[in-house]
């Protein structure tokens, strides 16, 4: 690498949503940036389910819609609770999320990646592939002043270094900048992208054109497990997959390939995939530790940006959002900092958690901050409840003779049988506590 | 019921022949003093085993997820880098 283009204004780590969102930010503001992504391609490396917030990606890149590989947007959203045999469910299905602009899309992560760092390198920033980053360089006081690459004379320096390596983070935790990510605070996610003709998902979802269905589902298919399943519509083909604690996958014999083949074979979920061909088995880990377990988010030269700092919303299964928002808070951070001459300091990187408590993304994870504990600590939640439900569903909609007083009876009293009067209440009370 | 091999060779991957990103740092460890082997069971891709009291890791169809590193905090045997730049997984769809 020639002596020119050895020092930047910034170094971007990753070419994910939250780095692409930090790089074009800078770039686009005339700095001079760098990204380094591993992967040979941007998005080779990456996986989400994967939805797209117009919102957060709108804030950065106003007319993304021209261009952006979108596959439907979304107006309808299902959310299943499972048993073996069935499921029951709340759809919400309104015309209105066929006005323009869209509030949200289905996407393809290595489309739209390889977009979103087009997008990067138009707006002027350097975007290295095949480079990994292997340490953060530091001067004497412990500031981190560029990375290290792993080639021959891999040392590069910048002004700052935003950290957007995605959910394992280890450039960090080795760096010591942040404590390794924990088994309960992350979740493994596995998912198949099935491909069927586009006729098909449209008339098995009951859509036109470039509408898309979403369903997301709990209960039985975590097998006790803290998790979700979730299944998209793209253009042709279909997203599915699940997702539980990696704390809970430790304690049983499932495999997350099991889980997945499982969840299938579901009878509400096997007639929406059938005939479909999988053309790739993918997996990932999600940070859903939430506010508790968000690290030191910035320091002497560093910023933490996206899953490498766990900003997901782990109760609505927003992320990317997160990333794109934390990615950009970052940048701005950054470009207010340059144009008032003062360093990236620790002290004046403070900005940067300012800005991220004044927005959706500290304000969301406070929130929910009790959620995901509360899940863990009180199965029936996961292990009673779908149950339950499905089987009072069962009993009252079966017409066998029996008056509807007496079935309202049983199901008051399978659910008591189960988790006694205070122990309903007292549900009542953690998830609004849980939620408020 | 598609066997997890069924599902990785739908993958694209460039593999780093005989340069394995993850390695087990004390073969014995998983071997005697390890309960559980819950890499085992929890790696998506399949690609740890436990046969005739041998411990055997074969990275080939890693997802590069990073689940036998984080789950292994017991023992911390799991010596876990990404592969090289540009080798391992190439997800066409992510």
């Amino acid at each position: 690498m020639n002596q020119a283009i050895e020092k930047f204004d910034v170094i971007v780590v990753g070419a994910g949503p939250a780095g692409n969102a930090a790089a074009y930010t800078l770039a686009k503001a005339g700095k001079k940036v760098l990204q380094l992504e591993r992967g040979e391609y941007p998005g080779s490396k990456n996986v989400q389910g994967a939805i797209l917030y117009a919102d957060a990606l709108e804030k950065i890149i106003p007319d993304f819609r021209d261009s952006a590989p979108l596959e439907r947007h979304v107006i309808e959203q299902r959310m299943w609770l499972m048993e073996e045999q069935s499921h029951l469910g709340a759809h919400f299905r309104s015309d209105q999320f066929n006005r323009q602009p869209g509030n949200r899309y289905t996407i393809i992560r290595a489309r739209f990646d390889k977009w979103f760092s087009d997008q990067v390198q138009k707006a002027g920033a350097l975007v290295l592939c095949e480079m990994t980053v292997s340490e953060l360089l530091r001067n004497e006081q412990g500031r981190v002043i560029g990375v290290n690459v792993d080639r021959d004379n891999g040392r590069i320096y910048a002004d700052a270094v935003i950290l957007a390596d995605g959910v394992n983070s280890l450039l960090a935790s080795r760096a010591g900048l942040r404590e390794d990510i924990k088994a309960e605070a992350m979740a493994l996610g596995v998912k198949e992208t099935i491909f069927l003709p586009k006729e098909t998902i449209e008339a098995r979802f009951n859509l036109a054109g470039q509408e898309g269905a979403v369903i997301e589902m709990f209960g039985s298919i975590s097998e006790g497990m803290v998790g979700t399943g979730f299944l998209y519509t793209n253009k042709d083909s279909i997203s599915v997959g699940i997702g539980c604690i990696l704390s809970d996958m430790k304690r049983q014999k499932t495999t997350p390939a099991e889980l997945l083949e499982k969840l299938k074979r579901h009878p509400s979920v096997a007639p929406l995939i059938a005939g479909g061909e999988t053309r790739e088995y993918a997996a990932h880990l999600l940070p859903e530790g939430g506010y508790d377990a968000l690290p030191k988010l910035y320091g002497d030269g560093w910023v933490l940006a996206g899953d490498s700092a766990g900003f997901l919303n782990a109760v609505h299964r927003e992320g990317s959002n997160l990333a794109m928002t934390t990615g950009r808070l970052a940048a701005e951070t950054l470009l207010e900092l340059f144009a008032a001459g003062q360093p990236a300091s620790a002290a004046n990187l403070a900005r940067y958690k300012a800005r991220l408590d004044e927005s959706f993304v500290m304000k969301d994870l406070k929130k929910y901050r009790g959620a995901m504990g509360m899940l863990d600590r009180q199965r029936q939640f996961v292990a009673d409840y779908p149950g339950l439900l499905n089987q009072a569903a069962f009993n009252y909609f079966s017409v066998d003779g029996r008056d509807k007083k007496t079935k309202e009876q049983e199901i008051v009293a399978s659910f008591r049988q189960r988790r006694s009067l205070l122990g309903l209440l007292g549900d009542a009370w953690r998830i609004w506590r849980a939620t408020r | 019921m598609m066997k997890v091999e069924e599902k990785l060779y739908q993958n694209r991957y460039r593999i780093d022949a005989d340069r394995p990103h993850i390695k087990i740092r004390d073969a014995n460890v998983c071997n005697t003093r390890c309960a559980e082997r819950q890499c085992v069971t929890c790696c998506p891709a399949g690609c740890w085993s436990f046969e005739d009291g041998q411990i055997g890791l074969i990275t080939d169809g890693c997802l590069e997820c990073g689940t036998c590193r984080v789950i292994c905090d017991e023992h911390l045997n799991v010596d876990w880098n990404y592969p090289r730049a540009g080798f391992g997984i190439l997800f066409k769809f992510g």
